[in-house]
């Protein structure tokens, strides 16, 4: 099957509207939320799941890569068509297909935005828990890809604890059903390896999601601190004392900067970092958790604790935190963004090795994080078009990367490991391991066309990736 | 970049100078607008949302595709509702980049569409007494049944560009000549802009809008020599006479000694609150705009800042507000005119599922775009119906006329008003 005929096919089966083949078209499909960029040869944006049947089996039969893209959102490079091929946009299965109150479900499509499940239900009392920051941009399936988590993550996990069932299209355009509405089905938790999976397995085309009942209160509050170790030490002290909060955030003064000049919440300025304790429960329960939490703040210095007054204030609170990474454009040109993990009781010495790392590299470092679970966000920041400036910041990360791992940590917690991390998966897992996981995958994708030349370590092949603009930084694929 | 500022790569075109935009720079791609703009939601195409569009000038800036009509086609499907910058979390001046490629694209429309604007952006626009005639004309059409009988043989694209347009009101409005003088103690000394379509199509308005200045404490003037904000023009490539009617404007409003410079249509409020931006390479007027800019107020931005005097009357009504894009995203004004219909006794603001989301209008996006104009109208229809509103208010003229259009056309029948209107209203019901 040549090019004309692969295209002709595709636009059989979708219409030609939604064959996308003109470079004025193709070319904002190079990238994503991420540093990276690879230009895809045909982007093909299906309406129902027997067009993403036929859309796979015709790739088949051509032989080319296929990579399945949600909001385009991602920070790990994940929906980058590293390899060319045709991506799959997800983003016309955006139908809200049944709300099952009584029994707590919803199922979705793949393109439905992460927030409108929660719009969906939220008069009646309920929410969907796994919050990206990205909520209000990044879709279902592309959550399912990557297992993201979000702030309230804390208290309700990630998301593969809110998934319940996949319909997915198998490599030869097979279309099945993993897991279901009941929790605990027998055999094979595939719908457990699913998710996480990055588009390496299959297209998902229909989620099962878990509902929560909304909490009868929720109370939060800014703390704000004039250093950095006094506000990563009263996460510690906070979990310790046996509170759980339903989030743990902190940002600090950089990240803060950002922020203000982006789109202004009113964060203090001079503040070398913020937290934000959000807590919920029964009323009695929720008051006396804040009042405790509170009492452990100023024990650690903090300089004023502001509880929000109302909902409003409370959602510009997290209107500004989930901004964060947004607003890292209004410091600079480019920002490369870490998710390592530590165990929490080693946060503050993960923030003065990141301050070492970034006074070493001579490298901005914005720092925002689910600290409740000790998951950091680094953001190196930088401009693509300084000479030499991405190798340093490559360096960097790998930096943070490796001290992560030296506590006792993990490279990624949320992001996935997509392109970015790819090289560092090995500092992770054995070779061993790795094998293990690449029969699994194969299992469902012998040809290795999914979203290929992701996740696994592979040798020097990239040739073709693209950091904008147009420089590939030495060192990257190791 | 060299020295002539091109973007050199290896086996790639020069960039764009003039499209290698800060702007562009400031955006790291994160997608928070998706979900905000209207034609992205609409379609789900990547080159069609605010990101996609974005990263299409930067690879034009950069050489790295042409100008051509395709990249024209995505440019020119937005709306410039500027909903994307309400939700960006940098900051970015997504409308800033959009009017840059445009001023090098020029305006869109086929061959005869581009020669029947550039006439209208450069030789009637500017020129109010052309344009007072160009409507007396319309009007002389649409009355003496020459309307009705050209109908029968238009061909349908031009028949339906036809009904789009609005009956034309047998008055149109005359600024006072002197100071309008205020009612009570003085408060401000004001200048009022009148526009190049609202004395024509909505001078009923312009008249409230003094009155109600002018029970507040206001003295109100028209500068003389004022002329249209050239907000079309900026918005539809069109620039080199856009900087002169800004020029005009900076003269006629700076040489009329008052505090603030009003403005009741909220798309021509926006681009006079950005001539510093539209002048700023111009040596003799940079600082000019700069201070210009700075006096202009949105009418119900100012009431509400100012704040109410005078006794209000009663209007029993339910009403839902639509946020006219340039004023929600353009000049970031959301509470004032909500502030400003809650202070009347009797009315009742329910508010609609996406307020702030366009309506389709967007300047003479419903001529060159009717499809996606009368999608987002539907949409927008369907949301107002949802409240159960008896009338709607919108406070630009350009949000009037489409949400009148769309009233007739899909439904729910209610009257539609200017802000402006509701609170003359309510005054004189006060006596």
């Amino acid at each position: 099957m040549n090019r004309d005929q692969l295209i002709n096919s595709l636009q059989k089966i979708v219409g030609q509207p939604y064959v996308l083949v003109e470079k004025e078209d193709v070319i904002v499909y190079e990238q994503d939320g991420s540093i990276f960029q690879v230009m895809p040869e045909v982007v093909v944006l299906p309406a129902h799941v027997e067009q993403v049947s036929a859309v796979v089996k015709v790739a088949k039969e051509a032989n080319v890569p296929i990579v399945p893209r949600g909001s385009g959102t991602g920070l790990a490079g994940g929906a980058v068509p590293a390899e060319g091929g045709i991506i799959v946009s997800l983003a016309r299965l955006n139908r809200i297909l049944k709300i099952d109150l009584a029994n707590r479900i919803a199922v979705v499509e793949p393109g439905v935005i992460n927030v409108d499940v929660t719009k969906a239900v939220a008069k009646e009392g309920f929410f969907y828990a796994p919050d990206p920051s990205s909520q209000a941009a990044c879709s279902i399936g592309g959550n399912v890809a990557n297992n993201s988590g979000g702030p309230h993550t804390l208290a309700y996990g990630v998301t593969t604890n809110h998934v319940l069932g996949l319909e997915v299209v198998l490599d030869d355009g097979t279309i099945v059903w993993l897991g279901g509405e009941v929790p605990d089905m027998p055999g094979y938790d595939l719908c457990g390896v699913f998710v996480g999976s990055e588009g390496t397995m299959g297209i998902v085309t229909k989620i099962i999601v878990r509902l929560m009942r909304a909490r009868e209160c929720v109370r939060t509050m800014l703390v704000i601190f004039d250093q950095m170790d006094a506000a990563s030490q009263t996460v510690v002290d906070i979990t310790g004392a046996g509170i759980i909060p339903a989030a743990l955030e902190i940002m600090d003064r950089t990240t803060i900067e950002a922020v203000e000049r982006g789109a202004p919440v009113g964060f203090p300025r001079d503040a070398e970092a913020v937290l934000i304790v959000e807590v919920e429960g029964l009323n009695e329960h929720a008051e006396q958790a804040i009042m405790r939490a509170r009492e452990i703040c100023e024990r650690n210095g903090a300089r004023e604790v502001k509880l929000a007054k109302d909902e409003a204030e409370r959602q510009r609170l997290w209107k500004g935190r989930k901004g964060a990474f947004g607003a890292m454009g209004a410091l600079a040109p480019n920002y490369y963004v870490q998710d390592g993990v530590v165990p929490r009781s080693k946060l503050p010495e993960m923030m003065r090795r990141i301050a070492e790392i970034s006074k070493k590299f001579n490298l901005r470092i914005a720092n925002v994080f689910h600290a409740g679970d000790g998951n950091l966000h680094p953001n190196i920041l930088f401009d693509m078009r300084t000479p030499g400036e991405i190798d340093r910041v490559i360096e960097a990360g790998a930096a943070t990367l490796r001290a992560c791992i030296e506590l006792g940590g993990s490279i990624t917690g949320e992001h996935g490991v997509g392109l970015e991390k790819k090289a560092y998966i090995g500092l992770l897992f054995s070779e061993a391991d790795l094998n293990a996981m690449a029969r699994v995958r194969r299992a469902f994708d012998p040809d290795m066309r999914f979203n290929p030349a992701k996740l696994f370590p592979s040798p020097a092949t990239c040739g073709e990736i693209r950091l904008q603009p147009g420089q590939i930084p030495a060192g990257l694929w190791i | 970049m060299d020295a002539n500022g091109h973007t050199q790569r290896g086996g790639e075109k020069d960039g764009i100078a003039a499209l290698n935009l800060p702007e562009l720079y400031q955006c790291v791609h994160c997608g928070l607008c998706l979900n905000q703009c209207p034609t992205y939601r609409a379609l789900q195409l990547e080159p069609e949302s605010p990101r996609g569009r974005i990263h299409l000038v930067k690879a034009a800036a950069e050489g790295r595709i042409d100008l051509s009509e395709r990249f024209k086609d995505h440019l020119y499907l937005c709306l410039l509702c500027r909903a994307c910058e309400s939700a960006c979390p940098s900051g970015v001046q997504y409308g800033h980049i959009a009017e840059a490629a445009r001023a090098q694209l020029g305006p869109p429309g086929s061959e005869l569409g581009r020669g029947v604007l550039k006439f209208v952006f450069t030789q009637l626009l500017p020129y109010r007494r052309r344009l007072r005639f160009a409507f007396a004309v319309l009007r002389f059409y649409q009355r003496s049944g020459l309307q009705r009988l050209l109908k029968l043989f238009l061909p349908k694209k031009l028949r339906e560009m036809e009904e789009l347009m609005p009956a034309i009101p047998s008055q149109f409005f005359k600024p006072p000549a002197g100071i309008a003088p205020a009612i009570g103690p003085l408060r401000a000394k004001v200048a009022l802009l009148d526009g190049c379509v609202m004395p024509l199509l909505f001078g009923a308005v312009n008249e409230a809008t003094v009155r109600v200045l002018r029970r507040n404490g206001c003295d109100v003037i028209f500068p003389r020599r004022q002329n249209c904000c050239g907000a079309l023009n900026v918005h539809n490539g069109e620039t080199a006479a856009a900087k002169q009617m800004a020029r005009r404007n900076i003269d006629a409003f700076l040489s009329a000694d008052v505090d603030t410079v009003i403005v009741n249509a909220a798309g021509c409020g926006a681009t006079m609150k950005e001539y510093n931006h539209l002048l700023r390479d111009d040596p003799v007027y940079r600082d000019k705009a700069e201070r210009f800019s700075s006096m202009v107020r949105d009418a119900g931005e100012f009431l509400a800042n100012l704040g109410l005097v005078g006794e209000l009357g009663l209007l029993q009504m339910t009403l839902t507000y639509q946020d006219p894009c340039h004023l929600a995203h353009g000049q970031r004004i959301r509470s004032q005119p909500r502030q400003l219909l809650q202070s009347i006794p009797g009315l009742k603001l329910v508010e609609m599922e996406g307020a702030d989301r366009c309506c389709g209008s967007a300047g003479i996006y419903n001529l060159t775009h009717s499809d996606m104009s009368q999608h987002l109208l539907k949409e927008k229809m369907q949301a107002v119906a949802a409240t159960g509103s008896e009338a709607i208010v919108a406070p630009n003229p350009g949000c009037m006329l489409q949400l009148r259009s769309g009233a007739a056309r899909f439904g729910p029948n209610l009257d539609v008003y200017h802000l402006m209107d509701l609170l003359d209203r309510a005054y004189s019901k006060a006596g």
